[in-house]
């Protein structure tokens, strides 16, 4: 099916062009400063100036982080949160293990993973760490309260780091590698490494399997409000129901903005129901759920998007790519 | 795409039986002066004699594939250790992957054909199996693993040539060949040998898939005739038929793949002037067309499987039926 529009309209006359040097593997708003984690260990912060800073001696392999903080787990042990300012502070260090993942909960408390091991740092007190049965694929703190969703071989456990008791087991054959939660906590999302995603509903620990993809997926966003769950992985971007109780079981996605090439990232807008879509080429989208429309905010260059994110009033969005060309957009 | 695939960052596998050998191998490699920098993933740590910073641990974790399928087994730790080495993919020339004694290789290959982003920027170099010359016979009676390591290798170093006659070292190699008539062996002392006969194989390249000419020892092939792991050899002159033989092949390896432990041809189809070639990994398969066929070369197409308990007259039948 061809897009029923007319010529697109475009903002690429607005895009600040940054080159970064370096693939860019996270990124995140601090505020109204943008940061960029590049792959060799570097943060580049970029509001009307560019600081760089070394997070890390070595490959980041995991970026999370809040509107005021920046976190990076390392190949270099070394879990590091960064603040606008360029300040930088080691939460965490273990030399010989890599950390591979980082999530960051509500009020600054932070969770991280090496293999098999995965720790929560609360703010105030101990630091809690429990063994999984395979290597953490996935971290995700609830959107309220401490408890964290770890994606593993064989489903997700669901780990109150501060209750003794043991973690509940959402069981599903195969590796899962990305986790999620819906906002409104019903609902927990893994990217697997088959090209499909699986959820479970918490309520009755119904499976939900979202599959139909050409390619795994490898990135994931609920849209505001939690209506839809948009992703990669496909030639257009797929956005799965949420809205009802049931979730999407027995619904068709939405398929948005399709191109012939994949789309690598999505990101969806704080407020509005927009969701922005980046490819393989490069180019990037924005695009209105509710009927389609869309807007080019980058044109292809060839080098895959691999980050997206919106500041978190919604007012601009951030574009890294794997050669390190990335860009700011303010509307 | 010959220029894709040689911008990819080559890995080999070493295997072995525990105290075959492997260890040693791998530190000649990482010590020699050949200016390369490799990353390794090792089992056990600090059995490397030779700093190096690219040293990472690997936890042998097999997940299957949920296909139901118990041969569709893959390394979860080596998709998350190649992820993360390619963060910084200029700092070296190659990946050694060192499993431990105990290891199955085919988890290992199969990773490298089943995840795209590892697929897209590595390619699998060899499979090279450090074998005791002295103990091979009985651990190939007494450990399925050490069958698994022979059977699947492209390279394998008969280590510790000094410890055995020439008659035993004869008798060991014959029961190599009985199992794998493709590999390259190499008579080795205390893992000594040159690092170009290691690396740099291009094993799973099918660019590179010249000739199947089974190395069959005389009488290998009757002397062993019981092993259960063993290898199978079909040729026919006439050229295939390509309607036939791709859904015989795939029907095959879906059913048989967890007996099948490597296959590899060179196929004639009827009115095409290219060389069809493949090469797969239990139910994995993976070919192309490779070149025009050269006027003096015999357009035969040939098929070997290595794998255990396979019913040899049933393979062939249904090979020579795939003639056009
Ligand atoms: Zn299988």
């Amino acid at each position: 099916m061809t897009s029923q529009s007319s010529t697109p309209s475009s903002l690429t006359s607005k895009l600040r062009r940054l080159d970064l040097g370096g693939a860019v593997v996270g990124l995140r708003f601090l505020g109204a400063t943008a940061g960029f984690v590049l792959g060799e260990g570097e943060i580049v912060l970029v509001d009307a100036e560019e600081t760089r800073v070394e997070a890390h001696k070595g490959a980041v392999l995991s970026v999370a982080g809040d509107d005021r903080r920046l976190l990076t787990g390392g190949d270099d042990g070394r879990v590091v949160a960064t603040t606008a300012d360029g300040a930088m502070q080691a939460l965490f260090e273990q030399k010989g293990r890599w950390i591979d993942q980082v999530a960051a909960g509500a009020d600054g408390t932070v969770a991280f993973s090496a293999g098999k091991t995965a720790h929560f740092l609360p703010v105030k007190g101990e630091r809690k760490s429990h063994d999984f049965p395979s290597t953490v694929g996935g971290l995700a703190f609830a959107p309220k309260g401490t408890r964290l969703a770890v994606a593993h071989y064989g489903g997700v456990s669901l780990w109150f780091p501060n209750a003794q008791a043991k973690p509940e087991f959402l069981e599903w054959k195969g590796s899962h590698r990305g986790v999620l939660w819906s906002p409104d906590m019903r609902f927990v999302v893994t990217t697997m490494q088959e090209a499909a995603l699986h959820g479970w509903r918490l309520a009755d620990g119904g499976h939900m399997r979202m599959s139909g993809y050409p390619s795994r997926v490898t990135s994931m966003a609920f849209t505001a409000g939690g209506k839809f769950l948009a992703t990669s992985g496909s030639s257009e971007a797929i956005l799965w129901p949420f809205a009802s109780k049931e979730g999407p079981m027995g619904k068709q996605p939405s398929m948005l903005a399709p191109r012939d090439v994949r789309v690598s990232s999505v990101a969806a807008h704080p407020r509005d129901e927009v969701v922005a879509c980046g490819y393989e080429d490069g180019l990037v989208l924005m695009v209105r759920i509710s009927d389609g429309a869309e807007i080019l905010l980058r044109a292809p260059d060839g080098a895959p998007v691999t980050a997206l994110a919106w500041r978190g009033d919604g007012g601009a969005l951030g574009i890294g790519t794997e050669s390190g060309a990335a860009g700011l957009i303010a509307f | 795409m010959p220029e894709a695939a040689s911008s990819k960052i080559p890995v080999t596998v070493l295997t072995g039986y525990l105290g075959a050998g492997k260890t040693t191998l791998l530190n000649r490699i990482l010590s020699e002066p050949h200016g390369k920098k490799f990353a390794v993933v090792v089992n056990e740590f600090g059995e490397i004699g030779i700093d190096n910073d690219l040293v990472v641990g690997a936890d042998e974790e097999v997940f299957e594939m949920n296909n139901g399928c118990i041969c569709c087994t893959v390394r979860g730790d080596l998709i998350r250790i190649i992820d993360g080495l390619l963060r910084r993919k200029n700092d070296f020339d190659g990946i050694i992957i060192e499993t431990t004694g105990l290891a199955d290789p085919a988890p290992v290959a199969q990773t490298f054909f089943v995840d795209e982003t590892v697929g897209a920027k590595t390619a699998l170099d060899a499979v090279v199996t450090v074998a005791d010359a002295k103990w091979l016979k009985d651990r190939l009676k007494d450990a399925p693993e050490a069958k698994s390591q022979i059977a699947f290798a492209d390279v394998i170093l008969l280590n510790k040539t000094d410890l055995v006659t020439e008659t035993e070292l004869k008798d060991v190699e014959m029961r190599i060949r009985a199992i794998n008539p493709f590999a390259r062996i190499h008579h080795t002392q205390r893992s000594e040998i040159a690092i170009d006969k290691v690396l740099g194989q291009g094993a799973f390249d099918l660019d590179r898939i010249t000739a199947i000419d089974p190395d069959f020892l005389e009488g290998g092939h009757r002397h062993f005739h019981d092993e259960d792991m063993r290898s199978y050899s079909f040729a026919t002159d006439k050229p295939l038929d390509p309607d036939k033989f791709f859904p015989w092949i795939q029907e095959l390896t879906q059913r048989e793949g967890a007996n099948i432990l490597r296959s590899k041809g060179i196929l004639a189809f009827k009115d095409d002037a290219d060389r069809f070639v493949f090469q797969g990994v239990h139910m994995i398969l993976d070919g192309d067309h490779q070149r025009p066929w050269r006027a003096d070369e015999a357009k035969v197409s040939r098929i070997v499987f290595i794998g255990r308990q396979l019913d040899a007259a049933a393979l062939e039948k249904g090979f020579l039926s795939c003639v056009a």
